[in-house]
Parts: C-alpha cells; sequence; structure tokens
C-alpha cells in the first residue's frame, strides 16, 4: 500500500482528489493548475491561515470597479499604509510606509481610510468558519490564525490538507477574499510555508524538507528576530539559518542569552508551542496620528474622549476591563511619551477618559505632539469591573448609563448620542 | 559652623530625619540635611516638599553657622563611628565642603548653602490641641493599614482625621482609612482645643514618620493645624506636613447599619484558621470562603492550580445559614487590630459589605467587604 497522499493530487479549485502515479501537471477533471500533491499531504495538521491584503480585498470585493487599481488602505495626510492591495505593491508600495512615500512611488493609487468595524465583522465570519474545522484556532491578528487539525479526520471525513483546501474555496465564494494556507509540522514552519505561495496559494513543507529548506534562508525568517539581533549575528558571520545551526551554542548563548537555545530550535525547524485557541490578548488600545501637529489641551481632550469611547468598545466587545491605563504621546520630533497609572478594575469611557486626563494635563507645557493614545496592559474579566466599592458609590450608576447610551448606539448607529466634548469649545473665538 | 555632638544623639536624629529624604530627587538639596548649630543647639530638617522634619539636639557649638550635606551618607557615616565617639561637624572656609572627624576618621563632605535649603512654611496654623501619644498612636495603628497606595483617588491616600458627635454629648476624634475594599474607623476621646478643626486627610507618607515617632513615647503630642497643613511637636521633633487636598468620600453611608446575622469568633483561633487555609491560596484572588451555619463555621480556599484546603471552627452563629468570601489578608490584617480575645462580625449577605468590631459598641470598627466565591 502506498502511503496516504503519495500518489493524490488535490485541485484546489474543483476539489476533485485525483488518483495518480505522478503529479499530472492540470487536474484531470478541470484542467485547473492548482494542484495540491505532496507526500506527507494528509498527514500533517498544523495550519497557518493568512488573508490575502486583507482589507484592501474586503475593499476590492465591495466596489468591483477598483479591482484592477491600485488601492492603498491607510489613514490621512499623515498617516502610514495599513495595507496596499498586489496592484499597488508591484509599484513598491509596502505596508508601515509613510502614506506620502507611497505615493510617490504609486501616485495613481486609490486612497481609501479604514473601515475597521466592516474588516472586524468580515475577520469574524472568517474565524466562524476556521472553526467549523477545529475548535483549536488561535487568533494572531484579525487576519491571520493558526489552526491545529489533529484528530479531525474522522469527523470531517477527510484529512486536514482536504478540508483547509475546501475552507479557502467557501472563502473565496461566500466571503469574497482569497486566503493563502501554509501546513507543515509545527507553527513556525506553518506560518513560513503560507508565505511562499502568496497570494490564493497553498505551501505544505513536510518534516523530510525542513532542513533543506531552511538552510539558506536568511536568520531573518524566524519571527523576533530583528534588525538588532540580525545585526548581532552577522558580526558573528552568522547570515543564513545553516550558520545558526551550526553556530558554537555557547558563543550564541554570551551574544542573545537565554533567546539563543530558542532561536537554534527553530533553525532546525523544531517549534513545540502548542496551538492554543486561549491566547489572550494582551494589550488593548486606540490611537490616532493627527494631521497637524497639536499641543492644547482643548485640541486634544475631544480626541481624547473619542479615543477613550473606542479602547471601551473594544473592551466591552472583548469582555476584558482595564486595571491600568497608559497614555501615549509621540511629540512633534517623534519622541515617545508614556504615562501610566494604575485604576479600579472598568471599562467605561468616562472613567478610561477621566485618568488619561489626569495622565495628559501635566504633559500639556506647549510641546506639540503628532500622535495620541490610550490603552491598557493590565487586563481583567468583565465582570470585576465598576462594581464600585467602599470609597466610590457612582460607579454602577455610571455603568448603567453607559449601558444605556451603548443600547441606543447599537439602535439607531454610532452617531445617535455624543458627547458634547467632541464638539470643543464652540465659545471660543 | 563647628559643632561638636555626641555619637548616639547624632545617629537617632538623622535616624528620624533622613527617613524624610527620597532616594531619587530631581532636586539636589532636597537629598541633603539640613545642619543648623546654634547657641548650644544643632538642629537637623530635612523635607521632600510635602513633609518637614526638624529635631533639635543639645551640642557644643564652637561656631554658629548652618550648611547641607546629603542626608543618607551622613546617616551612614554617623552609623558606622564607634559607639561613644564625639562627632565634630565643621563647615570650611569657603562653605562648599563639610568635615566630619571622630577619633581617627575623617570624612570631607560636598554642601550646598543653607540659603538653597527649602522651607515649608507652615503658614498660620489657626487650630491647636495636645492629645496623649498613645491615643495618637492608637488612631494611626488601627487604621493605616487600609490606606490606600491608588493614585487616581488620591484623597483615599491618607487617614481623615475630624472630630465628630458620636453620641449625644460625646465628641470624638476620629480616624477614618479606607482603600475602597475595607474601612478602618478608629475613635479616641475629643482632646480639649480639637473639636471645630477642620477635616484633614494625613498623607500616607506623614502616617508613617509620625508612627515610627512615636514608637515608646509617653508624652503628650502637640497638633497645630490648618486646612492645608498640619504640625505635631512630638518630643524634640517638629513634624510639618501638607495635607491632601481633596475631599474624603462619605464613609457614614457605607457603614452597614442593619446588618442582623452576628457572628462571634475567638480571634486567635479565627486568624490562625484563617492563615492555615489561606497557604493554599494563590497571590491574585486570596479569598478565604467562610460557611456558616448553626455554630459552626467551615473556612475553604481553593486554587485550581495548587489543591484546596478547609477547616472547621466552633463559632457562635445561630442566624440563618450563609457563604461568603473574603480576602484572607484582608481579615487577617482587621483581626490583628482587634483589642479583645473575641472578634464580632455582623453579615448581611454574601455580596453586602461586613462590620467587624472587637466588641459591641468598641471604638474602633472596621467594614469589609465581600469577595466572590
Amino acid at each position: 500500500m502506498t502511503p496516504p497522499g503519495q500518489s493524490r493530487a488535490l485541485c484546489r479549485d474543483c476539489l476533485v482528489d485525483t488518483e495518480a502515479a505522478r503529479r499530472p501537471p492540470r487536474c484531470p477533471s478541470c484542467g485547473s493548475p492548482r494542484l495540491l500533491a505532496h507526500p506527507e499531504r494528509d498527514t500533517l495538521h498544523i495550519a497557518h491561515i493568512d488573508c490575502d491584503a486583507f482589507y484592501a480585498a474586503i475593499e476590492k470585493r465591495d466596489a468591483p470597479e477598483l479591482a484592477i487599481k491600485p488601492i492603498i488602505i491607510g489613514g490621512g495626510k499623515r498617516g502610514v499604509v495599513s495595507t496596499a492591495c498586489y496592484v499597488a505593491r508591484t509599484y513598491g508600495v509596502r505596508s508601515a510606509m509613510p502614506m506620502f512615500k507611497a505615493l510617490e512611488l504609486c501616485p495613481g493609487a486609490v486612497v481609501i481610510k479604514p473601515d475597521m468595524a466592516k474588516y472586524v465583522s468580515v475577520g469574524r465570519e472568517i474565524r466562524r468558519m476556521m472553526l467549523e474545522l477545529t475548535p483549536l484556532v488561535e487568533p494572531l491578528s484579525i487576519d491571520e490564525a493558526f489552526l491545529d487539525l489533529g484528530g479531525t479526520e474522522r469527523l470531517h471525513h477527510a484529512s486536514p490538507a482536504v478540508m483547509l483546501a475546501r475552507f479557502a474555496r467557501r472563502v473565496e465564494q461566500e466571503v469574497g477574499i482569497t486566503v493563502s494556507v501554509g501546513l507543515s509540522t509545527n507553527k513556525f514552519m506553518a506560518k513560513i510555508a503560507s508565505d511562499l505561495d502568496k497570494p490564493r496559494g497553498f505551501a505544505i513543507i513536510g518534516s523530510t524538507e525542513i532542513d533543506g529548506f531552511l538552510a539558506d534562508k536568511p536568520v531573518s525568517i524566524i519571527f523576533g528576530v530583528g534588525a538588532v539581533t540580525v545585526e548581532k549575528l552577522e558580526r558573528m558571520g552568522i547570515r543564513t539559518i545553516r550558520d545558526l545551526r551550526a553556530a558554537p551554542p555557547h558563543t550564541l548563548m554570551a551574544l542573545l542569552g537565554r533567546e539563543a537555545g530558542r532561536l537554534q530550535r527553530l533553525a532546525h525547524g523544531i517549534d513545540d508551542r502548542a496551538v492554543s485557541p486561549n491566547r489572550e490578548a494582551k494589550v488593548v488600545s486606540a490611537e490616532t496620528t493627527f494631521n497637524e501637529d497639536i499641543g492644547a489641551p482643548a485640541d486634544l481632550l475631544p480626541i481624547l474622549w473619542r479615543l477613550s469611547e473606542k479602547l471601551s468598545a473594544r473592551l466591552k466587545a472583548a469582555g476584558l476591563a482595564a486595571g491600568s491605563v497608559t497614555l501615549k504621546l509621540k511629540t512633534a520630533d517623534f519622541k515617545l511619551r508614556s504615562r501610566s497609572r494604575s485604576v479600579p478594575t472598568t471599562q467605561l469611557a468616562g472613567r478610561l477618559f477621566e485618568t488619561g486626563k489626569d495622565l495628559l494635563i501635566p504633559e500639556c507645557d506647549g510641546t506639540r505632539f503628532r500622535l495620541i493614545g490610550i490603552g491598557t496592559s493590565d487586563l481583567h474579566p468583565a465582570a470585576e469591573a465598576d462594581q464600585g466599592d467602599l470609597a466610590d458609590h457612582t460607579a454602577k450608576r455610571q455603568a448603567r448609563m453607559e449601558r444605556a447610551v451603548d443600547d441606543l448606539r447599537a439602535k439607531f448607529g454610532s452617531g445617535a448620542v455624543v458627547k458634547g466634548i467632541v464638539f470643543g469649545d464652540r465659545r471660543k473665538p | 559652623m563647628k559643632v561638636t555632638v555626641e555619637r548616639a544623639t547624632l545617629l537617632k536624629s538623622l535616624g528620624h530625619v533622613h527617613r524624610v529624604v527620597e532616594r531619587r530627587t530631581t532636586i539636589p538639596i532636597l537629598s541633603n540635611v539640613l545642619l543648623k548649630g546654634v547657641a548650644g543647639q544643632l538642629s537637623l530638617k530635612a523635607t521632600d516638599l510635602d513633609l518637614e522634619v526638624t529635631e533639635t539636639l543639645p551640642a557644643d557649638v564652637e561656631i554658629e553657622g548652618a550648611t547641607t550635606v546629603p542626608a543618607h551618607v551622613i546617616y551612614d557615616i554617623v552609623r558606622k563611628l564607634p559607639d561613644g565617639a564625639q562627632v565634630s561637624l565643621e563647615t570650611t572656609g569657603d562653605g562648599t565642603q563639610m568635615l566630619i572627624r571622630a577619633g581617627r576618621s575623617r570624612f570631607n563632605l560636598q554642601a550646598l548653602p543653607e540659603s538653597d535649603f527649602p522651607d515649608l512654611a507652615a503658614g498660620d496654623l489657626p487650630h491647636r490641641f495636645s492629645l496623649p501619644g498613645i491615643e495618637l498612636k492608637r488612631l494611626i495603628d488601627k487604621s493605616q493599614f487600609a490606606i490606600s497606595t491608588e493614585e487616581t483617588r488620591y484623597y483615599l491616600n491618607g487617614i481623615f482625621i475630624h472630630t465628630i458627635e458620636a453620641a449625644p454629648g460625646a465628641t470624638v476624634l476620629r480616624a477614618v482609612a479606607t482603600d475602597g475594599h475595607r474601612l478602618a474607623r478608629v475613635d479616641v476621646p475629643a482632646p480639649p482645643g480639637s473639636v471645630g478643626m477642620p477635616g484633614v486627610i494625613l498623607p500616607r507618607k506623614a502616617v508613617a514618620e509620625i508612627q515610627k515617632l512615636l514608637d515608646g513615647l509617653e508624652a503628650d503630642i502637640t497638633v497645630e493645624l490648618s486646612p492645608a497643613k498640619v504640625r505635631l511637636t512630638i518630643g524634640a521633633v517638629i513634624l510639618t506636613s501638607k495635607l491632601i487636598d481633596g475631599t474624603f468620600p462619605d464613609y457614614q453611608r457605607v457603614i452597614p447599619a442593619g446588618n442582623d446575622k452576628e457572628l462571634v469568633v475567638d480571634r486567635d483561633v479565627f486568624s490562625a484558621a484563617v492563615d492555615r487555609v489561606s497557604t493554599i491560596s494563590s497571590e491574585r484572588g486570596r479569598a478565604v470562603k467562610l460557611a456558616l451555619s448553626d455554630g459552626r463555621m467551615v473556612l475553604s480556599v481553593t486554587n485550581p492550580d495548587s489543591g484546596s484546603a478547609t477547616e472547621e471552627l466552633e463559632v457562635d452563629y445561630d442566624a440563618a445559614s450563609l457563604d461568603i468570601g473574603f480576602n484572607a489578608r484582608y481579615l487577617l490584617d482587621i483581626t490583628s487590630q482587634l483589642d479583645g480575645d473575641t472578634a464580632l462580625f455582623k453579615l448581611a449577605d454574601a455580596g453586602s459589605p461586613t462590620l467587624v468590631q472587637d466588641r459591641e459598641g468598641a471604638a474602633a470598627l472596621y467594614v469589609l467587604m465581600p469577595m466572590r466565591v
């Protein structure tokens, strides 16, 4: 008996799984060249799924006339590119690039302001589909996730690879955007695989291929190996994964400390982290970059209020509450200021704002800022929040009031109730 | 300036004042202690701009004058000098250094001029009264643990001290502290002259210093205050502190009046049991559950990470059965402050504040928020 998958080729378009002695060039059923064949195809079960140019793909789906145009999702004159579609990428536009630079490279690009609410709802829809494959879905962000399909074969009557191909097709048909799938032996390799065949890809890296595949890759392929580490390794003559494998462990240890062991294991493609669906959010925040630098409290506070509402909405949506508030400011000359304070656990916009304001006012010393953000890294379950205590008789009332406002907004739209502060002080000349 | 003092006396005084000095400060002179030799006395002064401590000690003053030197350094030097040594402090001609001599040891310290040393001008302190040190100590000792460290509600970062007519004709000087989870309220008879004083919030750092200064002191303490500042004269030490500028919450409304379920436990037996079962609890969420039924209390702690513990006590309880949870640390803090052999709990239900006293009508009472268990 041949090992399963050894002689099978799955068509990713018509999903017909053909038995074939050799890999056929095209699907015998529909003629598509998108065939999935690999000796370990039906035994691997750790996958990484990444949506292709997620925000841009959604905008193109909703405005078909944009399909062939270069489009950039990002905010304002001063913003950065959050997503560039594949057309724009051919001009050299990349994520996180300042908008002005992106527009220099690709003057004809259509710039669209991000509609996070829409992207989040699409992201949720896709996540729901993932959860139909396996409960072990570990979201990395709104548009990518690790999945462990181990042990689902009998449930689905199909191997993980087949289910993933079906999933990719279903997302295309039902959601209208494309995804890329990476399938391998562990999270590290699966994430690398999903990048290989992008967009609309499906790549498999089998256990026997890992060694050869990684050897010539630069060390920066390992997540967490950024510019600083690359430079450190470079000084020791370590550029590729092969160099990293060969480096004496103690030298590496002296250079990188505790990271050394992890990097060398990853260099051998060893990664035993489980796909964990409960990876909790560590930080919840909201921030914005201004069109013009501003420094006056009267200008900053209305913005801080809107961000506090946004942060509050995010906390409420995630069932979390903040045990501390961190205010982030970036000055006109790009210096970062961060101020933190612990608070009685809360999810209320009003309370987040009051704390943010206390932190902001001392910073308004004439300095002009280009960015403001408010967030929290001390997260608690929502049930603990806003209970009031012996010295706080207003928390419960305030929570009821905000819930009433939230209900009104849910029913009549986010503009149904707006706090006066967002209009600024109209009396000023 | 040139003065000579006995090492032990100097060390004791430096011990009092140097604690005020913050280890890290952005204003250099705040790291220093002011030394001033005048008319047979050496006075030492330290401040952090919110709190100022001055102490005067007898000294042999050869040349009158003043200077300032790093407080922690001079404290460490004097601490390490041999017992019984005579310490000579002498400023150099240009005033930029101070020479410390004792036996065969010599130290040169960088000095900053006296004129730069800030003065926490107390201004007018219209209210003045005296009370036995032991009573002030009682007010502080029994309430201090409940002071909040939370920055948001800065007005909870101290002890609220005021006078109030607790019963017709019986005015008390009352201390209240709360962090929102527990509240302590302690009364002593109002000393003459205190009635009519404004309610003030004494900040936690001043509280801690006063507590140390009162240790083992029997004498009367003089208190002078205005709505913004307070000055205490404790023996040879004068402590001046700013008060917290804020409104202390209305604590009366959270002191439960209608809690009808009474529980009496042996204080030591109960504390020991709480301490034992809480060994199993995690750092975060140290809840101990008290299951009360007729004459019986079962204390239990369950920690998913490490296991569980239970202990049964015979108690004086005849109300309806009740399961209620408390933070073990908070229970122990309170029981350690109770005076008698027993602790009286007045409970309502598992979600409402509980009252704890040593006996009915006691001068100190505690309110504790339950935890969900």
